[in-house]
């Protein structure tokens, strides 16, 4: 009984390191220019295809293939940034949100026609395999999904507080009048933002893919859980993101547990409910 | 306005006709799911185009309004009118539960909130053996007739219910554009501080434009059960049927007493033709072309095609 325990706490927190990546880079574009990207589980969505592609096109392995999907989806960002967000930044909150509502529409109808409602998995992977510690087992692509998204998140924080460009960033989002006075140029850090926001979505995607369905949809529910932990870290804080990606995957887990699988996500939404209500501004949020 | 007041009688009247000229099932059908679109839509634009808090909820209601009637007389032989009324009252109470902590919050956070409300009801209903669980409700079958609430032979009755619904949906919004409720709800979208300082209870009337809401969207539950006869959660209470409501007002026109109705006119039509033509070989086409139309109206035209039509009668 002890070990199921610990099995699913370890479980909890290797699901919410990688929820915590993918919700850093909506946090990210929320806090350079307060829109939320709606659509930010389908893009999650894409970066599954992608790597799936790769594997049965090229036989390349999710994990190998995975600067390429980066890469590839820190294209798409720009270019949804530079297509779409570019003409709707000043625009009232309605036009933001429909405009990335279609988005998510849009992909899930791409993705339902190209691919079909399909599930599709791929079989064996390098990462294959579990490793036993004790009573508790530990899938390796979870592991390594986590430790991929540990890395990940270090290395945005890390860019974002050390380096010129990413302190450019940090500029803009805190005041776009100053940053400009200073000459940065604020609309070439929104369409950087959109690019990495994206991107730690294509790594948490190919990290993904390794022990996870792709299909069109799977974006509906990796989506609903980012905005719960985005909205409970508070709307633009990394760090937030981050310690509430990892309460949400113990929460989803234990209560799973404790009161039955099918009850998990209601759970995850009641906490949810809860803090904002308390706190409308999230755990680390300002204002 | 004249004019308005004749385009509008215009249009009641071929209403009245279309089926009578149109006998066949499906343009009877396109019509009726048009109607109870459209009045849905009219119920989500009092709430998210008047007052401006976008609800991604709003499915949550018609599946209340759905549920109640059917398992009023299912389990207890309980008239489906009097299971309106229930239901109502349901939706009422959920929108207020739901209203009374969630409008507090701004923007965004308003619409993430609704969103995980209409999931957790999603979850409810899917787990709630009670209630069917996933696999629904199968409505009983009994003799046709206007009490029962059930129609076989023809989807006429069906049609002439819906479209006393949707007149009569039309005509709450058109009081409550000009009622002082109407008046304060607009404030408050344009400027919620503002409004608060001229000492409008925000909370009080974004409430009430919510329970407004949630009755019509009610009422189109218990109608679509009844014209069914089998609900499941999904085809209650999906987020994707809350997205279409506030879809099928953008493209209208938030705010807007007609805008819902075009939407709906022009929506409606849309999905299911391109269903039918292209097939399951065309699955996912009609998301993306609708979806190209709403970013292509939000970034160009918000205010829906209701101005586009609107210069073209004030002339």
């Amino acid at each position: 009984m002890e070990g199921v325990f610990i099995q699913t706490l370890v479980s909890g927190l290797l699901i919410g390191f990688l929820y915590a990546l993918i919700a850093v880079g909506l946090t990210m574009i929320f806090g350079m220019m307060e829109i939320v990207n709606f659509a930010h589980g389908d893009y999650l969505m894409i970066a599954m295809y992608f790597s799936y592609w790769f594997f049965v096109l090229f036989g390349m392995d999710p994990l190998y293939s995975l600067p390429a999907v980066t890469l590839l989806l820190f294209g798409l960002g720009i270019l949804t940034y530079y297509l779409l967000i570019k003409p709707i930044i000043n625009a009232p909150m309605l036009s933001q949100i429909f405009v990335t509502f279609g988005v998510l529409i849009f992909l899930r109808g791409l993705a339902t026609f190209l691919w079909k409602v399909d599930y599709r998995m791929i079989p064996q992977t390098v990462l294959s395999g579990n490793i036993q510690l004790g009573d508790v087992y530990i899938g390796i692509p979870q592991l390594t999904a986590a430790a991929g998204a540990i890395i990940c998140n270090g290395l945005l924080l890390w860019f974002l507080k050390k380096t010129r460009l990413g302190m450019a960033l940090e500029a803009v989002s805190e005041d776009k009048e100053a940053a400009r006075l200073m000459g940065i140029n604020s609309d070439r850090m929104f369409a950087l933002a959109w690019g990495i926001g994206i991107a730690t979505v294509g790594v948490a995607g190919a990290l993904l893919t390794s022990f996870y369905y792709v299909f069109p949809e799977v974006g509906a529910n990796f989506g609903v859980i980012t905005f719960v932990v985005v909205a409970l870290g508070g709307f633009g804080s990394v760090t937030g993101a981050f310690a509430a990606g990892i309460i949400v995957g113990l929460v989803e887990v234990l209560s799973g547990f404790l009161i039955g699988p099918q009850f998990k996500f209601m759970f995850v939404l009641f906490l949810y409910l809860a803090v904002v209500l308390i706190r409308p501004q999230g755990l680390l949020g300002k204002k | 306005m004249k004019k308005g007041i004749i385009v509008f009688i215009i249009f009641v009247g071929a209403l009245i006709a279309f089926p009578l000229i149109y006998q066949d099932p499906f343009p009877r059908h396109m019509l009726i799911m048009i109607m109870l679109y459209a009045a849905m839509s009219i119920g989500w634009n009092i709430i998210g185009g008047y007052t401006g808090q976008v609800s991604f909820g709003n499915a949550a209601f018609f599946g209340v309004g759905a549920y109640t009637t059917a398992i009023l007389l299912v389990n207890y032989g309980i008239n489906p009118w009097l299971g309106m009324l229930a239901g109502c009252f349901f939706s009422v109470a959920l929108a207020i539960i739901v209203g009374y902590p969630c409008f507090r919050l701004q923007g965004h956070y308003f619409a993430i909130a609704t969103i995980a409300v209409g999931e957790i009801m999603l979850l409810v209903f899917t787990n709630w053996e009670f209630a069917g669980g996933a696999v629904g409700i199968y409505m009983p079958i009994l003799p046709e007739s206007f009490m029962n609430f059930e129609f076989h032979t023809s989807k006429l009755p069906y049609y002439y219910i819906i479209f006393v619904i949707f007149i009569a949906t039309i005509g709450v919004c058109w009081f409550f554009e000009r009622s002082r409720l109407g008046y304060y709800c607009r404030a408050i979208k344009e400027d919620s501080d503002g409004a608060r300082s001229l000492g409008i209870d925000i909370q009080r009337y974004k409430m009430i434009a919510f329970s407004i809401s949630a009755v019509i969207t009610s009422i189109c539950g218990t109608f679509y059960a009844q014209y069914v006869l089998y609900i499941h959660p999904t085809s209650t209470m999906d987020l994707m049927m809350s997205i279409q409501l506030c879809i099928i007002c953008l493209i209208g026109g938030l705010g807007k007493l007609y805008g819902p109705v075009i939407g709906a006119f022009v929506f409606i039509p849309l999905t299911e033709l391109t269903r039918v033509y292209l097939g399951s070989e065309g699955q996912g086409v009609d998301l993306m072309i609708y979806s190209l139309l709403i970013i292509i109206l939000a970034i160009l035209r918000p205010q829906g095609l209701w101005a586009i039509f609107n210069r073209g009668t004030a002339k």
